[in-house]
C-alpha cells in the first residue's frame, strides 16, 4: 500500500474492486466502518454480490477480466467532466510532458502501440519516449493543451471508452457505471480523498499490472496520491507476503527491490550502471540514483569480508539470470513437467492446489527425483503421489517432509500491507520435531557448505563465501542457534569501519541509523536498504508499541516501524501545494513550517523545502528519474497506457474495444509451444461459462492449515460453486445439489449454491453466464470436501509479472452424472 | 434486572463467523459434521454443541440484492420464560444470576425439552438426546465474573458486538440507532430490549432477517401470562403451566 490500514478511515469514498475486503481482510472493515461513520460512501464492484457488497452503499456487477474497460471509462468521465485536480496533475504528474510524435496508440493501430514485433510478441519501445530539449531536459506544456502532451494523449486514448461501449464489454448497466464514476470522481476536489482497496481480483489477469496502472492514473488525476484517505492500496493476500516481496523472494529482484543481475551485466560496475538512473533535471531527487550504495551494502551483507572493491564486492558469486529469462512460477512448473529439475524444495506452500492448471503441477511433481516439503501439516503437494489419478508404483519421486514451526511458535517480524514491520514474540514451542524455517535453513546451509568443502563442485565460491552471522557463534565458527534479532540487525545494516558523515563519527560495528547513511565504498552493510532504520542503536523499532497519534489521522508513528524511514503515507510531498500547505486542512499529512524551516507531521518524502523555494526544493515523486508520477508509463511490457484486452480464455468471439483479442505481449503456453496440458478453449460451446476463483473468510489459501481445523470445516465443509438462478434453471440444477465444474484442463465436483448474488451478463446483446469457486479445498481432507479449483485454471499469466490468470477462464457446469 | 447487556449492530456485521468459532473455542465444544446444502450457513441450526449461529438471508427485489446476517443466541431474558416453565417441574434447573445470565444447570435433565423450547420466544433451548442435558449460550458467565467480555464480543473485528453495563448499552443502542437511521431510514431496535439482555439494532425490516423469533413472537400471550403469574407463587404458576401444555401429549417427562 502507498497508505496503510488505519488510513482507510480518512477516506470520503472507498472503492472495493478486485477485492472482497469484508470477506478476506475482515479486520480492515473496522476502518471501513469508521469511515462510513464519518460519512464515507462504500462502493463494491465485483462479478458477484459479496459480503463486501452487502455492506456497500452501491454495488455494480462486472464481468471478470474487464476492469480496464470499466476504469478507462472512468478516466474518460473524469476528463470530460473536468473532475480532475488540475493543479495537482500539472505539478506532480508527467501529464504536461511532451511525447515523441512517432508514438502511436491502439486507436490508430487497431489495439497495438507503436513498435510491436508480432513474432517476438514484444514492443520496441523507442517511440514511447519523451521529447527533450538541447540540454536533455524534458519538454513540457504546463497548459496541458499541446496535442503531444501526455494529458491530451490520455484523453485521446480513453475517448474510445464511452459508457455505451464500456457497458457492452463489462456487462455493467450504464446507469450504475455513471453513478460510480460520479461518486468516485467527486474526490477530485482538494480536501476530498478516495481510496481503492484491491487484491487478486485485479492482479490475477493477463492484464493484471495494467489494471493497477489504470487505477494509479485515476488516483493521480484526482489528486488522491500522497494524501490521507487516498493512495493505491493492495490488500496483500498473506500476513507477511509484503515482507516476502520486500526481501525479494521473487526471481527478478534482490532484497530492497534491486533488480536481479542478468548474465550480460558481467561486472558489478556494469550492473550498477545499468540499474542507476541518471536525472538531468537538478530538481529531481532521483532517489534510485543511490542504487550503488544499496547494492554494495547488500553484497557486503551477503559476503562480508570476502567482498572487496577489487572483486566487485563478490558480484561474481551472485546468481544471474540469462538475458530475457523469466524464471517465474508458470515457467518453473513447465520446466519441471518437462523433467528439467531433479529436485524441488516446496517451502511453506502447496503448489498442487495453489498452482494454476493444478493437474499439470501434480504431474510435474511426478517427474522429480526428490522433493522436500517444508510445512506444518502434510499437504496435497508432499502427498501428490497418492492423490486422485496417481499410480504410486510408477512414481519415482522421493518426498521428504520437514515439519516446520507455525508463525506463533517463533519470534520475528511480520510486515503488513501498510508496510508496517511489527515484531512478534514466540507464543509457544513447536510440537515434536517441528522447527522454525530459519533453523532448518541454517542446518541445510552448513551441511551443503561442508559437502562443497569436501567434494568441491562446478562453482563452490557462492556457497563458501557467504556469511552466516545470524546467531551467536561457537568455538568452531558456526552459529550455535539462529537468533532473529541478529538477522534483523543484519538486515538493518552496520558500519563496517569507523565512518565520518557530516561531522559525526559512526563507530565500526554500530547499526546504521537509516539508508541515508549507506555507502557505495564497502564501509557499510545492509541486508535490505528499505529496512535500514528498523533496528538501530536505539533498539528494535519494529517492537515499539507507542499509542500516541499526534497526527490525528491515524499515523501512530511510534507503533512498530514502517518502511521507508517510518514514513506512513508515501508520496506525501504531493499532499501539499507549492507553499507546503496541505490540500486537506482537516487531514494534513505534512505541513511546511516557515519558522523552523522544517516539515511537521509524517516523515516527509525528503526534507527539502516546498516547491515555492525554487531550486532548493525537489519534485514530489522522488523514486522516478524525472520526479513526476507516471500517467504515461513506458516501463511496462504491454503499453504506456492501459488498454482493454479480453482474458486469454474468453467467452466472446471479438474484443469489442480493438482488433486484438488478448494481451499481445503475454508469453503463450499452448499445446504448440509448451505441452498439450496447456490447452485453452476460447469461445467454445463446450465451455461457455466464465469461471473465476476466490477466497472465503473461513478458510486460508489452499486450506492446508484451516482444513484440519474442525470449527472451520464445520462452518464451510465443502467446495461449492456459486451460480445465478438463471444458469441453474438452464442446467436443471437445484440449490445444494452436487455438480461437476469442468474446464479444458480438469474438473471438480462442487455443491451448487444457487443465488441472486450472481446474475447473467448482457455483453453486447449476448447473455454470458459466470460462476465462481473458492480454491481452498484439497483432496487430503476432509474426505468429502472437494479438490482444488485450480484444477480448472489455465497456464497463462500477466504480461509483466506472469501472475496466473486465475480470475477469468472458461468452464462448463453440469449436474453430477450428466 | 441484569447488570450487563450486549448490543448487536447488524449493519456492521460481515458474517465472518469469528463469533461462532470463538464460542466453540472458549466452551470447548466439538464441531458438528456438516455438509453444504446450498448456503454459507453452517451448522444449519443451533444445537447442543452450537450455542451461537450466524443466520444468512438473501433478499432480491427490483434488481437490488440484499444479504442480511443475524447472530442468533440466547437473549438472556430479564424474566426468562424458560425458567418459569422449568420452575414448575424442577426448581433450580434453570437459574438466573446478577450478571444477567440465564443458566441451564445439570437439573435440566429433569425437564421436558419440548415444553422449555416452546416457552422460549426465540427457540433457543436444545437437549442432548443421551444425557438429557440442555445447553445454550452461557453469556460467558465465567469470563464476565473475571472482568472479561464474552468470547464472541471480544473477537468481533468490525464493531458489530458491544458489551457493558445495561444502562450504558441501552444508551449506546439509541445513539447508534440514530446514526444507522441516517443511512437506513427503516432502522429500529428489535422491540424486546426491555425484556432481554441482548439488544439488537436492525437496519432493515425484521422479515428480511432469518431468525426464528419472527414466528415465535406472535405468541406474546403465553409469555405475558407467565410473567403475570410469577408474583403469585410457584404453585399457582405451575397450575397455569400444566393447563397450557395439557395438549402436549408427546413431551417426555421424568
Amino acid at each position: 500500500m502507498t497508505n496503510h490500514w488505519i488510513d482507510i478511515r480518512n477516506a470520503n469514498v472507498i472503492l472495493v474492486m478486485g477485492s472482497n475486503a469484508a470477506e478476506n481482510h475482515p479486520i480492515s472493515f473496522k476502518w471501513v466502518n469508521k469511515a462510513i461513520d464519518n460519512g464515507a460512501t462504500l462502493l463494491s464492484v465485483d462479478p458477484r454480490f459479496t459480503r463486501t457488497s452487502a455492506k456497500a452503499h452501491l454495488y455494480a456487477p462486472i464481468r471478470s477480466g474487464t476492469d480496464i474497460a470499466f476504469l478507462g471509462g472512468m478516466i474518460k468521465y473524469i476528463i470530460d467532466n473536468n473532475r480532475y485536480f488540475e493543479e495537482y496533475v500539472r505539478l506532480y504528474t508527467n501529464a504536461s510532458f511532451l511525447v515523441n510524435p512517432d508514438f502511436k496508440m491502439p486507436g490508430e493501430l487497431d489495439g497495438l502501440f507503436s513498435g510491436y514485433d508480432e513474432k517476438a510478441r514484444k514492443y520496441d519501445k523507442s517511440t514511447w519516449s519523451l521529447q527533450t530539449d538541447n540540454k536533455g531536459l524534458i519538454k513540457k506544456d504546463p497548459s496541458l493543451q499541446h496535442p503531444n502532451c501526455v494529458f491530451q494523449l490520455l484523453k485521446k486514448h480513453y475517448s474510445r471508452y464511452t459508457p455505451e461501449l464500456v457497458s457492452a464489454i463489462t456487462g455493467t448497466p450504464k446507469d450504475k457505471l455513471l453513478e460510480i464514476y460520479d461518486i468516485y470522481s467527486s474526490t477530485g476536489k482538494p480536501g476530498k480523498a478516495a481510496t481503492i482497496m484491491y487484491a487478486m481480483g485485479w492482479t490475477q489477469h493477463t492484464v493484471g499490472t495494467q489494471n493497477i496502472r489504470t487505477m494509479a492514473i485515476i488516483q493521480l488525476l484526482l489528486g488522491n496520491m500522497g494524501v490521507a484517505g487516498g493512495g493505491v492500496n493492495a490488500l496483500r493476500g498473506e500476513s507477511n507476503v509484503q515482507g516476502s516481496t520486500d526481501h525479494c523472494l521473487l526471481a527478478h529482484i534482490l532484497p530492497g527491490y534491486l533488480r536481479v543481475p542478468s548474465a550480460s551485466l558481467s561486472t558489478f560496475k556494469k550492473y550498477n550502471d545499468a540499474s542507476t538512473p541518471k536525472a538531468k533535471d537538478p530538481m529531481s531527487a532521483n532517489w534510485w540514483g543511490n542504487f550503488p550504495k544499496y547494492s554494495t551494502s547488500l553484497l557486503k551483507s551477503f559476503f562480508g569480508e570476502h567482498a572487496t572493491e577489487d572483486n566487485g564486492f563478490g558480484y561474481a558469486w551472485l546468481p544471474k539470470i540469462d538475458d530475457g529469462q523469466t524464471p517465474y512460477w508458470l515457467v518453473l512448473f513447465d520446466e519441471m513437467y518437462k523433467g528439467t529439475f531433479s529436485g524441488f524444495f516446496s517451502w511453506g506452500q502447496n503448489p498442487a492446489c495453489s498452482g494454476a492448471n493444478a493437474n499439470k503441477v501434480r504431474l510435474a511433481l511426478a517427474k522429480l527425483d526428490w522433493m522436500v516439503n517444508v510445512n506444518i501439516f502434510p499437504n496435497e503437494t508432499g502427498d501428490f503421489w497418492r492423490g486422485p489419478g496417481m499410480k504410486p508404483k510408477n512414481i519415482k519421486t522421493e518426498v521428504f517432509l520437514l515439519p516446520a514451526a507455525a508463525s506463533f511458535e517463533k519470534e520475528g517480524s511480520i510486515t503488513n500491507s501498510g508496510r508496517w514491520a511489527q515484531w512478534r514474540y514466540k507464543g509457544g514451542n513447536p510440537p515434536g520435531e517441528a522447527r522454525p524455517d530459519a533453523d532448518i535453513m541454517t542446518d541445510l546451509y552448513y551441511r551443503v557448505k561442508a559437502l562443497c568443502e569436501k567434494e568441491g563442485g562446478a562453482y563452490t565460491d557462492p556457497v563458501l563465501k557467504v556469511t552466516w552471522d545470524y546467531g551467536p557463534k561457537g568455538p568452531d565458527g558456526k552459529i550455535m542457534h539462529y537468533d532473529p534479532h541478529m538477522a534483523a540487525k543484519e538486515i538493518n545494516g552496520y558500519f563496517l569501519k569507523d565512518v565520518k558523515i557530516r561531522e559525526t563519527l559512526y563507530k565500526k560495528g554500530t547499526l546504521v541509523p537509516s539508508f541515508a547513511f549507506l555507502q557505495a565504498d564497502g564501509s557499510t552493510s545492509s541486508g535490505n536498504w528499505l529496512y535500514c532504520q528498523s533496528y538501530t542503536e536505539k533498539g528494535n523499532m519494529m517492537a515499539r508499541r507507542g499509542r500516541n497519534d499526534p497526527s490525528g489521522i491515524g499515523l501512530y508513528p511510534e507503533w512498530a516501524w514502517a518502511w521507508p524511514v517510518n514514513r506512513r503515507i508515501i508520496y506525501n510531498r504531493a499532499s501539499v501545494n507549492t507553499a507546503g500547505n496541505p490540500w486537506d486542512k482537516e487531514h494534513p499529512v505534512i505541513q511546511w513550517d516557515q519558522g523552523t524551516k522544517k516539515w511537521k507531521g509524517d516523515v516527509p518524502d525528503g526534507g527539502w523545502p516546498p516547491l515555492s523555494a525554487g531550486k532548493a526544493s525537489r519534485y514530489a515523486f522522488i523514486m522516478k528519474p524525472e520526479g513526476h508520477a507516471h500517467i504515461f508509463g513506458p516501463g511496462r511490457a504491454d503499453g504506456p497506457f492501459p488498454e482493454h484486452y479480453e482474458p486469454y480464455e474468453c467467452p466472446i468471439e471479438k474484443n469489442l474495444m480493438n482488433a486484438q483479442k488478448f494481451n499481445p505481449t503475454v508469453k503463450i503456453f499452448s499445446p504448440e509451444t509448451t505441452t498439450p496440458l496447456d490447452v485453452v478453449f476460447s469461445c467454445d460451446p463446450r465451455f461457455p461459462i466464465v469461471g473465476t476463483t476466490y477466497r472465503m473468510v473461513e478458510h486460508w489459501q489452499t486450506g492446508v492449515m484451516t482444513r484440519w481445523q474442525p470449527w472451520l470445516i464445520e462452518a464451510q465443509p465443502q467446495l461449492w460453486v456459486e451460480m445465478s438462478k438463471e444458469l441453474a434453471s438452464l442446467r436443471g440444477i437445484k440449490n445444494g445439489e452436487k455438480v461437476s465444474v469442468q474446464s479444458a484442463r480438469g474438473q471438480v465436483e462442487a455443491v451448487a449454491v444457487v443465488t441472486d448474488r450472481f446474475k447473467p451478463f448482457d455483453i453486447a446483446g449476448q447473455t454470458i453466464h459466470q460462476v465462481g469457486l473458492p480454491w481452498c479445498y484439497g483432496w487430503i481432507t476432509p474426505r468429502d470436501g472437494g479438490d482444488s479449483a485450480n484444477l480448472l485454471t489455465p497456464t497463462i499469466g500477466d504480461a509483466n509479472t506472469m501472475i496466473p490468470e486465475s480470475k477469468a477462464f472458461m468452464v462448463n457446469v453440469v449436474r453430477k452424472g450428466v | 434486572m441484569g447488570k450487563y447487556a450486549a448490543l448487536v449492530d447488524v449493519s456492521r456485521c460481515t458474517a465472518c463467523r469469528a463469533c461462532q468459532v470463538a464460542c466453540k473455542q472458549w466452551n470447548e465444544l466439538p464441531a458438528e459434521k456438516t455438509i453444504n446444502v446450498g448456503t454459507y450457513q453452517n451448522p444449519p441450526d443451533l444445537s447442543v454443541t452450537t450455542y451461537t449461529l450466524i443466520r444468512f438471508k438473501e433478499i432480491s427485489d427490483n434488481a437490488e440484492v440484499r444479504w442480511n446476517f443475524f447472530k442468533d443466541q440466547c437473549r438472556h431474558c430479564l424474566a426468562p420464560p424458560c425458567k418459569d416453565a422449568a420452575d414448575a417441574t424442577a426448581k433450580g434447573a434453570i437459574e438466573q444470576d446478577a450478571n444477567g445470565s440465564v443458566i441451564f444447570t445439570e437439573k435440566t435433565r429433569l425437564l421436558d425439552i419440548k415444553e422449555i423450547r416452546e416457552a422460549c420466544p426465540y427457540d433457543i433451548p436444545r437437549q442432548d438426546p443421551n444425557t438429557k442435558l440442555m445447553t445454550k449460550c452461557t453469556f460467558c458467565n465465567d469470563r464476565i465474573d473475571n472482568g472479561m467480555v464474552p468470547a464472541c464480543i471480544k473477537v468481533c473485528p468490525t464493531g458489530t458486538l458491544s458489551f457493558g453495563p445495561r444502562d450504558r448499552m441501552l444508551e449506546m443502542a439509541n445513539k447508534r440507532l440514530a446514526e444507522v437511521k441516517k443511512r437506513f431510514p427503516q432502522a429500529k431496535l428489535m422491540g424486546d430490549e426491555e425484556e432481554v439482555s441482548w439488544i439488537y439494532i436492525l437496519n432493515r425490516p425484521e422479515a428480511e432477517f432469518q431468525m426464528t423469533v419472527a414466528a415465535r413472537r406472535t405468541r406474546p400471550v403465553t409469555v405475558a401470562r407467565r410473567a403475570f403469574m410469577r408474583p403469585f407463587g410457584a404453585l399457582v404458576a405451575g397450575t397455569a403451566l400444566l393447563g397450557s401444555v395439557a395438549t402436549d401429549a408427546d413431551s417426555p417427562r421424568e
